[in-house]
């Protein structure tokens, strides 16, 4: 598995640390629901996806990647910093 | 018909023309009491024991594919009853008291062996955490057994205890812990509830969960509508896609865990051992294969396949632990998906909406729970009361932080495993 | 039996091996099976279940039968297959799974008690009584099953793994896939070409066809002359592309020593490659496929195409009166070439009844062979056809049921293969692989002209999807006759016809399991243990799945297939761990002292990756509590220095790291002045404890974290994860400086005496309060000074550049000497911690809250910070929980021991009545007695209650006073002072 760091280009699956779906922290005083929903609840789909890898023995940076849970394709990666601004 | 030893010789010498299925083909009908969605190790048990315990056999197991294809045949086949936090301990203590006896119970040879499993540590740390486990699984009223490296050396000669990067200091060491023939399990688990009466539905892929008045009215299929008073969800890896049917989000991701096989060799490890630094365990099966397997690829997939990396890993753990092994050769890998919760733990319980069950969670560990999770399950859905082995798996602990059930300690948020 | 001048191994040199202890001589070049074949020898293995004789089925590495073992010692190879092994001089080869010989074996009984060990017998008894399972049935089982043997030691032989990226990467090097090749090289890609086999060519090593105009092999030398010439071009024999996986990666297995006689050192034994490939074509071939009828497993007994490759690239006849058996053209091509080498042909049986005719062979048109004798070797075979039976003798028989396109890597990303009726085989799906297109025989493309066709056009594809322009020439001109077939799975009659060879499953055992309602192909495989063999099914899958089609009344299209999963061909643990083995698991992270303190003796222990000294030995001392004792009370006594360099050190400068720092900790450190440290407690997101330290504010915009030496990597991640996910407006940069600094406690009531004596200038009377920190010189050398403690003694810990670490280290410990001091080690460090209640991960393990350590008021109230909402979940802050306490011995019984459980005194130890736990256990040699950290319910509310300890592992008992977990110096006088 290969993904495409914005910074560093197309590097090994094993440079980069896995985090999950990426998700919207809620506000500390969102209520039990948004929380539960933010750090339990997931739509885990069997298909596209957003999610968070960080480049860990590479350059550090935090990416959001589009990826298919059901073919590994990866037709996108941004980095976390942008897409969060 | 019943299986024995005669009965094999009697068609044996009569061209073995008299066996007859397993178990019945059945088409759906429209209504059942109960529709169980999901024909693996669990749905097929949970069938089991509702018509054996509850005297429910208007029940229909709905699996889209063909019985037991799922984790209950592509697993490490591993037994044990070796956790330590409430919740667990006496759910798989419960579970491992009724494999002792599945194949009288079965009439069916799932082979459950108990060769004895031995838990390595390489620390104090790890010793003190191994300790407190193994006197969990004694108050609980299993067997443990703390060995010393001498210990483990006796039971394992071929490790390297030598020349390694973490020296084996010593190991918990689960007699009653082993293997089975996964297969044999769902099959025999099938073959059961069939000859109690419960429709098996292949190729009957749920595609719509039906819901009236906050209550279950029926499912919908690839092979018609299907009416039920109740229906249990019991679909492991695919547990998002069909909850989400009924309008729910679940504490579950999904992920791809890969094993291995090699080839036939003739017998060179007796136990089951596991490796928890390398996050490796290793078994070797009647027919002469190793069985083994190690951490999951560390990130969210449906492909049932998996990569390089995680493969390689699991090598040289292998390795480093028994260099012996490094001329067995891998034969077979694949990749299951499996449904992990944030602590790690399962789930059986209610959901908000009446008449819909939930038994998911399974995360690697599923194959060894098939007997007490289906047998709980039947009984929650029989009863609509928490069988006592089984109380702890609830729906709501993530939500109020009561009884999470966290063996890794990795935190109950996604991905930390 | 060598057939002078036929074969490509030319006058090549002879080479002396030996098979089960007896010698032979065969070429240079030949492999294990060309060699006995050529040497007489038809039986070499047994099957698995039933112990059957068996010979050689076909000429690769899909051989099912002739499985050896390949020399001996701890380096001996187990299951080679004797179709792919060359031999070499001084060659061990021996058979396996028999008793006491290769041609008499007693478990061959099994094969009398065939009747009654069909198709998943053994699911249906083996269960009385109960318990003969593991002590009778299993072991004899166990026994009796498996092929060669590991040899139980340590593997003495190197592995390697390696990278390599390509433009194209070429699977297979037979028509299709050379020509593939050549195209992309002469246009300038580069190009891998991976073949399996120890000489390029594929099928026209074994075919007599020609390619524009010379001979097939003649002209697959041409075209790899040209392409090892070639910059752009790696051509990689013996390797064996065994795995397909996501974004154009593929695994590739290359046997660098199995055919040297003594591999050197120099060379691994195999190399496992992970080639990244933009493209890839799969060229991968086609494996011919047997016919099921009685007996067809006799040695003797192979494919037709295995007879021409014997004959036409070893130059060998396996037998003297051969026979072929075939439903498609293909058959005939063998009769043909033996003709032609001068070999006698006993004639083709073909069961189509409009089977070509001959002039030098007799055609048996529309007969099918029902039968074969000749249990150690063929001795005839029986022949069925509208005329009757008769009986022909012969000691080789040529099986060609059709080919069957090799398209397993197609397989491994879950695509289903399609069903090509024209030819009665699978072929690949389209698109199955990103990235991979097949081409030639393994794309059901069976004639040489199609091939290279193929190849081309695949390399023209791949060479538009890289944006190259394809280099112009012509394809040579070769043989493109049509391929007919018409199907044969199965002769029907009685008696036992074989599918899987290995495995011993026959047509009767596929027809049970559909009886007996494993119908879909996945029960009737793992029912039957079809197709599991070291094989994966490769001879025998597809017939299977005919015969259970039949028996199922379904087309085969409909019955589908099973999955073929990675590997192709089984791999070695040792290849794909490469590296692994001994200390090569993980790295070894050693700090600046290590040698210092190896040379005192020090044994030094796995912190994680790290080493750190458990103790450090004085003379006449006899085990580690004496010297833990010894540096216990030298620290509480005089002076103390420990490497605590292993601690994460993270550097987190400008305008928005106070902001940053109060966001990860539950306490507050934007209010925090430059010059001072200050005791942090991080929580994860879910509200339970993640780790704690010390940080420094070094300047106003500049602060130094420190971490626990286990949740170091975490902790980094994470805060990148708060500031670029969570915060990537804040102007903070965060760095990790664990490796730069090399940083050492020193401890006790002497701490500052040492230290002035090293710094250039002293530290001043009440400028260096506890929690102070500052830049200081050390001999010149810049360094930073903090007044902390872990060990609850007036103590500082110094940091230099890493570079200077060994000479402080040695300098500190020579001094220390002077005032009565000198090094302590992790059990020294680990006691005083415990005498102070100082939690580890031992107690932050993961499942503890803030409330649980009693650190509850550490979570600041004025601000939000990660874990804080979740933190407050009614679960996470019930005062039942398990929370912290100090335990000592109260009763008779005074030891007490980590992992123990707590109860009621009187109280059963069982789970129902458990109470909490022991995480931390130690004697204090300041309070001579034995001291223990716990968790226990409603714990801090309890303090002065007796409770029961259990250790049933150890069979200890003791009871125990629930005391304050700060055992000495509760008010912190020492550390102030």
């Amino acid at each position: 598995m290969r993904i495409s760091c914005p910074i560093c280009g197309e590097r090994d699956r094993r440079e980069f640390h896995y985090r999950g779906a990426a998700l919207t922290r809620p506000a500390p005083d969102a209520g039990e629901a948004a929380w539960d929903a933010y750090l339990h609840l997931r739509d885990n789909p069997a298909g596209a996806t957003r999610e968070l890898w960080y480049h860990e023995t590479g350059c550090g940076a935090w990416v959001v990647v589009t990826r298919n849970t059901l073919t590994h394709e990866m037709p996108g990666c941004e980095l976390a910093a942008e897409a969060a601004r | 018909m019943r299986f024995s030893g005669w009965r094999v010789i009697r068609e044996g010498l009569s061209g073995n023309r008299g066996w007859s299925p397993h178990w019945r083909d059945a088409a759906p009908r429209d209504e059942y009491d109960i529709v169980i969605i999901g024909g693996g190790g669990h749905g097929l048990s949970t069938a089991y024991y509702l018509a054996r315990d509850h005297g429910l056999s208007n029940v229909a197991v709905l699996e889209k594919g063909y019985l037991g294809g799922g984790n209950v045949g592509r697993n490490t086949t591993i037994v044990r009853a070796n956790y330590f936090l409430p919740g667990n301990s006496e759910f798989y203590s419960y579970s491992l008291k009724l494999w002792e006896g599945l194949e009288q119970e079965l009439n069916y040879n799932v082979m459950h062996s108990q060769r004895g499993l031995i838990n390595l540590f390489h620390s104090d740390g790890q010793r003190d955490a191994f300790a407190r486990r193994g006197n969990a699984m004694i108050n609980q009223g299993d067997d443990a057994i703390l060995l010393d490296r001498e210990g483990v050396r006796r039971h394992a000669p071929f490790l390297d205890f030598d020349n390694v990067r973490f020296p084996v200091h010593g190991g918990l060491y689960h007699p009653r812990g082993g293997t089975a023939r996964h297969d044999a399990v769902a099959w025999g688990y099938a073959r059961g509830a069939d000859r109690r009466g419960v429709d098996l539905i292949q190729n009957c892929e749920v595609t719509g969960i039906d819901i009236g008045n906050g209550r279950v009215r029926s499912v919908q299929t690839t092979r018609g509508p299907i009416r039920a008073k109740k229906v249990a969800i019991v679909v492991a890896g695919r547990s998002g896609q069909v909850a989400a049917m009924a309008g729910m989000r679940l504490p579950v991701e999904s992920h791809v865990l890969q094993a291995f096989v090699s080839e036939g060799l003739k017998p060179v490890i007796a136990q089951v051992i596991a490796f928890g630094m390398g996050h490796f365990y290793i078994s070797q099966s009647d027919k002469g294969g190793l069985v083994f397997g190690g951490d999951i690829d560390m990130y969210a997939s449906y492909a049932a396949r998996g990569n390089l990396p995680a493969v390689e890993h699991v090598m040289e753990a292998g390795m480093t632990l028994m260099p012996m092994i490094g001329k067995a050769r891998v034969l077979r890998s694949w990749g299951g998906i499996v449904d992990m919760t944030p602590d790690g733990s399962p789930i059986i319980d209610r959901t908000d909406t009446q008449g819909l069950y939930l038994n998911c969670g399974w995360n690697y560990g599923g194959f060894k729970a098939v007997p007490a999770s289906g047998r709980c399950f039947a009984h929650l859905l029989a009863t609509d009361r928490h069988h006592d082995a089984a109380a702890g798996f609830r729906l709501d602990r993530f939500r109020t932080g009561r009884g999470i059930i966290d063996e890794e300690g990795t935190g109950a948020q996604h991905n930390l495993h | 039996m060598r057939i002078a001048g036929n074969g490509l191994l030319g006058e090549a040199r002879q080479v002396a091996f030996s098979f089960d202890g007896r010698r032979f001589t065969g070429l240079e070049g030949d492999t294990l099976a060309s060699a006995l074949l050529a040497g007489g020898v038809r039986l070499m293995g047994r099957s698995f279940k039933y112990h059957r004789p068996r010979g050689v089925l076909g000429a690769g590495s899909e051989e099912p039968n002739a499985l050896v073992t390949i020399g001996r010692g701890a380096a001996r190879e187990p299951n080679m297959r004797a179709t792919v092994q060359e031999i070499f001089d001084g060659l061990e080869a021996s058979s396996q799974n028999r008793w006491p010989s290769l041609g008499f074996d007693l478990l061959s009984l099994n094969d009398l008690a065939a009747p009654f060990f069909g198709a998943g017998f053994y699911y249906k008894t083996f269960m009385w009584p109960k318990s003969f399972w593991e002590k009778v049935y299993e072991p004899m089982i166990r026994r009796a099953a498996g092929l060669g043997a590991l040899s139980g030691l340590p593997n003495p032989d190197r592995y390697e793994r390696a990278f390599a990226f390509c433009d194209l990467l070429v699977i297979g090097a037979g028509p299709a896939g050379l020509m593939a090749a050549l195209v992309a090289a002469r246009s300038g890609a580069d190009v891998i070409l991976a073949d399996e086999d120890s000489r390029m060519g594929g099928r026209l090593l074994a075919e007599t066809r020609e390619i524009g105009g010379q001979a097939g092999h003649a002209w697959a030398a041409e075209v790899l002359a040209e392409l090892g010439a070639m910059a752009n071009v790696r051509l990689m024999t013996r390797t064996t592309v065994v795995g397909a996986y996501d974004q154009g990666t593929y695994g590739a297995l290359e046997r660098v020593g199995h055919h040297r006689p003594r591999h050197s050192r120099a060379l691994p034994l195999e190399c496992f490659w992970r080639i990244v490939a933009r493209r890839a074509v799969l060229a991968a071939g086609a494996l011919e496929r047997p016919v099921a009828f009685r007996d067809n497993d006799r040695p003797g007994i192979m494919t037709a195409g295995a007879v021409r490759a014997y004959l036409n690239r070893w130059g060998v006849s396996p037998g003297r009166a051969v026979t072929v058996f075939a439903n498609n053209d293909d058959g005939h091509r063998t009769a043909r070439d033996l003709v032609a080498a001068g070999v006698h042909v006993a004639g083709v049986i073909d069961s189509r009844h409009d089977a070509p005719l001959s002039d030098a062979f007799e055609v048996h048109r529309g007969a099918r062979v029902c039968g074969a004798s000749g249990r150690r070797g063929l001795e005839s075979i029986t022949i069925r056809s509208v005329a009757g039976e008769s009986r022909v003798q012969t000691d080789c028989l040529g099986v060609s049921g059709g080919w069957n396109p090799s398209l397993h890597l197609s397989c491994h990303m879950n695509a289903r293969p399609l069903w090509r009726r024209d030819i009665a085989a699978f072929v690949p799906a389209p698109g199955a692989v990103p990235g991979l297109e097949p081409a030639g025989a393994c794309n059901g493309a069976f004639s040489t002209a199609a091939c290279l066709r193929e190849g081309a056009a695949a390399a023209r594809a791949a060479l538009a999807d890289l944006g190259r322009r394809p280099a112009g020439f012509d394809l040579p001109q070769a043989e493109d006759a049509a391929y007919a077939i018409t199907p044969l799975w199965a002769v029907p009659g009685r008696g036992r016809a074989w599918l899987d060879f290995q495995n011993d499953v026959t047509v009767k055992d596929v027809r049970q399991a559909a009886a007996e309602n494993f119908r879909s192909v996945e029960h009737m495989k793992r029912y039957t243990t079809q197709g599991m063999a070291t094989d994966q099914g490769k001879n025998s899958n597809v017939s299977a799945l005919a015969v259970l089609a039949d028996a199922t009344g379904r087309g085969i299209a409909e019955t589908g297939t099973t999955t073929f999963r990675p590997p192709y061909v089984p791999v070695a643990i040792a290849a794909l761990g490469a590296g692994g083995q001994g200390k090569g698991f993980a790295p070894e992270r050693l700090t600046t002292s290590h040698s210092a303190s190896v040379e005192r003796g020090a044994p030094m222990i796995e912190a994680g990756l790290w080493y750190r000294p458990g103790y450090f030995p004085a003379p006449g001392e006899s085990g580690w509590r004496q010297s833990c004792d010894r540096e216990v009370n030298m620290v509480r006594g005089a002076v103390g220095v420990c490497d605590v360099s292993t601690l994460g050190k993270i550097d987190i400068q400008g305008p928005d790291a106070g902001a940053l720092l109060d966001f990860v900790y539950t306490n507050r450190f934007s209010t925090l002045k430059a010059g001072r440290v200050r005791y942090g407690l991080m929580l994860r997101e879910d509200g339970f404890v993640m780790d704690d330290g010390t940080t420094a504010r070094l300047g106003e915009t500049h602060f130094l974290m420190t971490t626990t030496t286990a949740a170091a990597g975490e902790v980094m991640r994470h805060l990148q994860f708060v500031h670029q996910c969570l915060r990537p407006d804040w102007d903070v940069s965060i760095v990790s400086v664990t490796e730069q600094w090399a940083q050492f406690a020193i401890a006790g009531p002497k701490s500052r005496e040492l230290v002035n004596g090293l710094l250039d200038t002293p530290l001043r009377e009440g400028d260096w309060p506890f929690m102070a920190c500052g830049p200081v010189s050390v001999l010149g050398v810049g360094a930073r000074l903090f007044r902390i403690s872990f060990s609850g003694e007036h103590a500082y810990e110094l940091a230099v550049p890493a570079r200077f670490g060994d000479s402080l280290f040695r300098m500190l410990l020579e001094r220390a000497a002077a005032l009565g001091g000198g090094p302590y080690g992790m059990e020294a460090l680990n006691v005083l911690r415990i005498e102070k209640g100082h939690i580890t991960h031992a107690e932050i393990h993961g499942r503890t809250t803030a409330c649980d350590i009693g650190m509850a008021g550490m979570v600041s109230d004025g601000k939000d910070c990660i874990g804080k909402t979740m933190a407050g979940r009614p679960g996470l802050v019930d005062p039942g929980r398990e929370r912290l306490v100090g335990l000592k011995p109260s009763g008779a019984a005074r030891q007490l021991i980590a992992g123990a459980h707590l109860f009621a005194p009187g109280g059963d130890a069982v789970r129902r009545n458990a109470q909490g736990y022991i995480t931390s256990a130690a004697f204090s040699p300041t309070l001579g007695h034995m001291i223990a950290l716990a968790f226990l319910r409603h714990g801090p509310e309890r303090i002065g209650e007796t409770v029961r300890m259990v250790d049933h592992l150890r069979a200890i008992e003791a009871e125990c006073e629930v005391v304050n977990p700060v055992f000495f110096d509760p008010e912190g006088g020492r550390v102030r002072g």
